[in-house]
């Protein structure tokens, strides 16, 4: 499939120019692309902020909630149609912050679902405060004196919940991240990409060439073991990249409501058995 | 009936049973409402209960009659305190006609010689013998049973269903309780102590014996609810927990989120994809969800929130009532959209105007509130089953093009709707102001066209609206109105006045206000509002909407509900 099924005509994107933002996008049209997932059969899910724009540029079905709540949104539209392939996609600030709660449990509830989070370490629309993923000592206008808070890990979070699949990549190597994009989209189960991504304009310090000296590939690591997983996850000096943990294979949230083992029809294809009904509504003459 | 009893109301009679939490009240109530039922008689129950799991003080309040009963009271006919303390916490509603059947040798200390009057009942001493005083509660169910002379045959079968689940010793012991119960009941029976002349009523038999919040549950289900996200919280939670029960029957995903936030937005998302969608909540996490509310009015998306009240700020009185967040439901969201408010006063109402809600929401793609409140859950009685031939699902999702456009201006002044999947369309649904297609825009113009075209939706549902109902005289000088829950206890407060120039209005709809509103109070040389909160919120939203103020002002907001003699006797000092 060309990836240009996923081009929106005559646009004005609102990203900073050689935003980290751009590969992304390009890199997702290209996993999708690849896996032959058509506009029609795919929803992406956002939130609010910078990253949470990009289903305004690919042309496929949108679902533009709030800051925070891309990921329940996403979770009650796999489940009322799993067919469709449903991406939640956003920021560091929108994903592990405002909705750090649904983090967790959409994790712990494991819909079919891809959750794609571009990781900057910063608050980009908002003018450059920190984001749950800022470094000790980051100076910001808020954060005035460097921030002192530990930064959240979302990779050590998703393994300790045993989430499906656990990866990270960086914005700048379109081939990896694609390939791990295209992994996690097929994995049955919640699938977590944290991608690393430099904001040009807000953060001087976690640049492309900082990421380029701070992070390495994954080689011979075996995803199956959560332990190692949680120690690659841990370490801070290098940031590793790749595919960090997959659970063993275990029912999605849609197979687990329990209405989709006889039939697989969306909700929206199904009625009211309104003779069931009448026999529920007799049960309330409580005869004997 | 006594003498004393048959002169307040010979129709009547009303049981309390007090005891504390986890002693089996419900049992109590469960069993005795059902076997009154199966006897052909009228019946109602309403409970009061404390925040906590076991101990505390908790009353059920039994009414059975010769005619339809549907409201509280506060008058008690026969007490029955299960425990020590219970009587007190009941005694500001005892009177001279009370009679107590009760274990003198439980509650001994609690009686005032000469002021109460007591049937001695050996309650646990019997449940005792038969092998555990736990049985105490169905010695009760008996005696009751007795007073009111049920068949026994029928009152054994039923407690022997009810208790089929157990073994086979433990419902012989049931029965074997029942039994001297009832041999309790025919005793006093005889001795005149007790006189009750209700009768059965055909009727009855083919009626269902529902509370709020079944109503609300089944009237979700006939109008295609298949999908609630929710969190619990008193005392909106029997609605998720009604739906969970029944979803495999009626293919409905049922999930509790891990808050109501990730609740609505949940909603919103099955809506997105083709569900019909419903959180039940209160006011608490109605305040949480408020965000949600917000975007579905900027998304056009329909929602379904049953807002069941209780007291607050905050924790308020978590498991008591209030009508009290009528303002919180109209103002829900920031931003400038239209919805819809419902609040049911009768069972079947809420039935219908549940079903009703998601059609409307999907008509118009608004939220539709449906407010209760705790007194209107927890409250029972048998009334007729809904006729399914009037509650009709109206499904509006369409099938998409390739140049579909989700926020398309129309002529009706709604865009169809098309869900992912369904056609060859795409559907972008976005929480930013957006051009027809979904997308972000600053378009200011745009802007202007897109607020116009959601608010003008709220003029659009008008023609949906439901009229406010008047009962009473035609021809009335003094008009009460009421909204939601206290319907009955207005009803029968009215009734009791016996005046031929009083009438009740009954809002149903509360927003948008229907129009024949102000013609009716026009009409009235006095108005009287009756709200079970503080600061008269539906009497403020008249005015905003009329500029009609109100005569007078009933509020209370103790946490309980009105009972019909109280607002009865409030009523008759302010009419003219």
């Amino acid at each position: 499939m060309d990836t240009k099924v996923f081009d929106m005509n005559d646009i004005d994107i609102a990203w900073c120019p050689g935003c980290g933002n751009f590969p992304i996008l390009k890199t997702l049209k290209r996993a999708l692309a690849e896996l032959q997932i058509k506009p029609t059969d795919l929803v992406l899910v956002s939130g609010i902020g910078q990253a949470a724009k990009i289903p305004h540029y690919l042309k496929t079905n949108v679902f533009n909630g709030l800051h925070g709540r891309a990921l329940p949104a996403a979770t009650a539209i796999k489940a009322a149609n799993p067919a469709l392939t449903v991406i939640a996609e956003s920021g560091d600030g929108d994903m592990y912050g405002e909705g750090g709660n649904h983090f967790i449990h959409t994790i712990r509830r494991n819909p079919n679902i891809t959750n794609i989070v571009h990781n900057n370490m910063v608050y980009g629309l908002t003018k450059g405060q920190a984001s749950p993923t800022s470094q000790k000592g980051f100076v910001t206008p808020v954060q005035v004196g460097g921030v002192f808070l530990e930064p959240f890990n979302p990779l050590a979070v998703a393994i300790a919940l045993d989430a499906s699949f656990v990866a990270r990549a960086f914005a700048g190597d379109i081939e990896r991240t694609a390939e791990i994009l295209k992994q996690a989209i097929e994995r049955n189960g919640y699938a977590l990409v944290d991608i690393f991504q430099p904001c040009v304009t807000f953060n001087r310090i976690n640049t492309i060439q900082w990421f380029k000296e701070h992070t390495y590939n994954l080689e011979d690591h075996d995803p199956s073991d959560r332990q190692k997983a949680f120690e690659k996850a841990t370490e801070t000096e290098k940031l590793p990249l790749g595919i960090f943990y997959q659970s063993p294979q275990k029912p999605s949230f849609e197979e687990n409501v329990g209405i989709y083992e006889e039939k697989q029809t969306p909700l929206y294809e199904r009625d009211l058995d309104k003779k069931e009904l009448k026999n529920l509504i007799e049960t309330y003459k409580m005869r004997l | 009936m006594s003498k004393e009893l048959s002169s307040h109301n010979p129709e009547s009679v009303s049981i309390v049973l007090c005891g504390q939490a986890g002693q089996g009240i419900q049992t109590v109530e469960y069993l005795l409402t059902r076997i009154f039922k199966l006897a052909g008689y009228n019946v109602f129950a309403t409970k009061e209960y404390m925040s906590r799991i076991r101990g505390g003080i908790n009353s059920t309040s039994i009414r059975i009659g010769s005619g339809p009963v549907r409201a509280a009271v506060s008058t008690i006919d026969i007490l029955v305190p299960l425990n020590k303390g219970a009587l007190r916490h009941v005694e500001h509603n005892i009177s001279a006609r009370t009679v107590i059947l009760a274990d003198k040798e439980m509650i001994g200390e609690d009686i005032t010689q000469g002021k109460h009057k007591i049937v001695d009942v050996p309650f646990t001493g019997t449940a005792a013998e038969i092998g555990d005083k736990i049985y105490s509660n169905v010695v009760a169910v008996g005696a009751i049973a007795g007073i009111f002379g049920v068949e026994l045959k029928m009152v054994g079968k039923y407690v022997e269903k009810f208790f089929s689940a157990k073994s086979a010793d433990i419902v012989q012991k049931n029965l074997a309780a029942l039994k001297k119960g009832f041999e309790f009941g025919v005793g006093i029976k005889r001795s005149s102590k007790i006189n009750l002349n209700i009768v059965g009523d055909a009727g009855v038999e083919d009626q269902v014996l529902l509370n709020g919040g079944e109503a609300v549950a089944l009237g979700a289900i006939a109008g295609g609810c298949n999908f609630i996200a929710s969190y619990p919280m008193s005392p909106s939670t029997s609605v998720l927990a009604f739906l969970a029960k029944n979803a495999k029957t009626f293919d409905i995903i049922a999930e509790q989120a891990e808050d109501e936030i990730a609740a609505i937005n949940m909603g919103l998302g099955a809506w997105y994809a083709g569900a019909r969608a419903m959180a039940t909540t209160s006011g608490g996490g109605l305040a949480l969800m408020t965000e949600g509310v917000s975007l579905a009015g900027i998304m056009e998306s329909p929602m379904v929130i049953h807002l069941a009240q209780r007291p607050g700020p905050a924790t308020g009185l978590p498991t008591r009532t209030e009508q009290g967040d009528l303002e919180l439901a109209l103002y829900a969201g920031h931003g400038e959209f239209p919805r819809i408010i419902f609040a049911p006063g009768k069972i079947e109402d809420a039935f219908f105007l549940t079903q009703r809600a998601f059609n409307l929401a999907d008509k118009y793609q608004v939220p539709v509130f449906i407010l209760t409140d705790q007194y209107f859950m927890d409250s029972y009685y048998n009334t007729a089953a809904p006729d399914l031939s009037k509650a009709k699902i109206e499904k509006y999702v369409t099938r998409t093009k390739k140049d579909y456009r989700r926020y398309e201006f129309t002529k009706s002044g709604v865009s169809p709707r098309g869900v992912p999947g369904f056609g060859t369309g795409l559907i972008a649904a976005d929480s930013d102001e957006h051009d027809t297609e979904g997308h972000i825009t600053e378009d200011l113009d745009l802007r202007i066209r897109m607020v116009d075209k959601r608010l003008h939706k709220g003029e659009l549902l008008k023609k949906d609206n439901i009229p406010p109902e008047l009962t009473g005289a035609k021809n009335y000088k003094n008009l009460i109105v009421c909204w939601g829950s206290t319907h009955n206890i207005a009803e029968e407060a009215v009734q009791k006045l016996g005046r031929k120039d009083v009438a009740l209005l009954h809002f149903k709809q509360v927003y948008p206000l229907p129009d024949q509103t102000a013609g009716y109070l026009q009409k009235a040389e006095k108005t009287i509002i009756v709200e079970n909160n503080a600061t008269a919120q539906f009497a403020k939203l008249i005015k905003l909407r009329t500029g009609i103020d109100f005569d007078e002002k009933i509020l209370k907001y103790n946490g309980l509900s009105f009972f019909v003699e109280e607002l009865a006797e409030k009523l008759k000092d302010v009419l003219n």
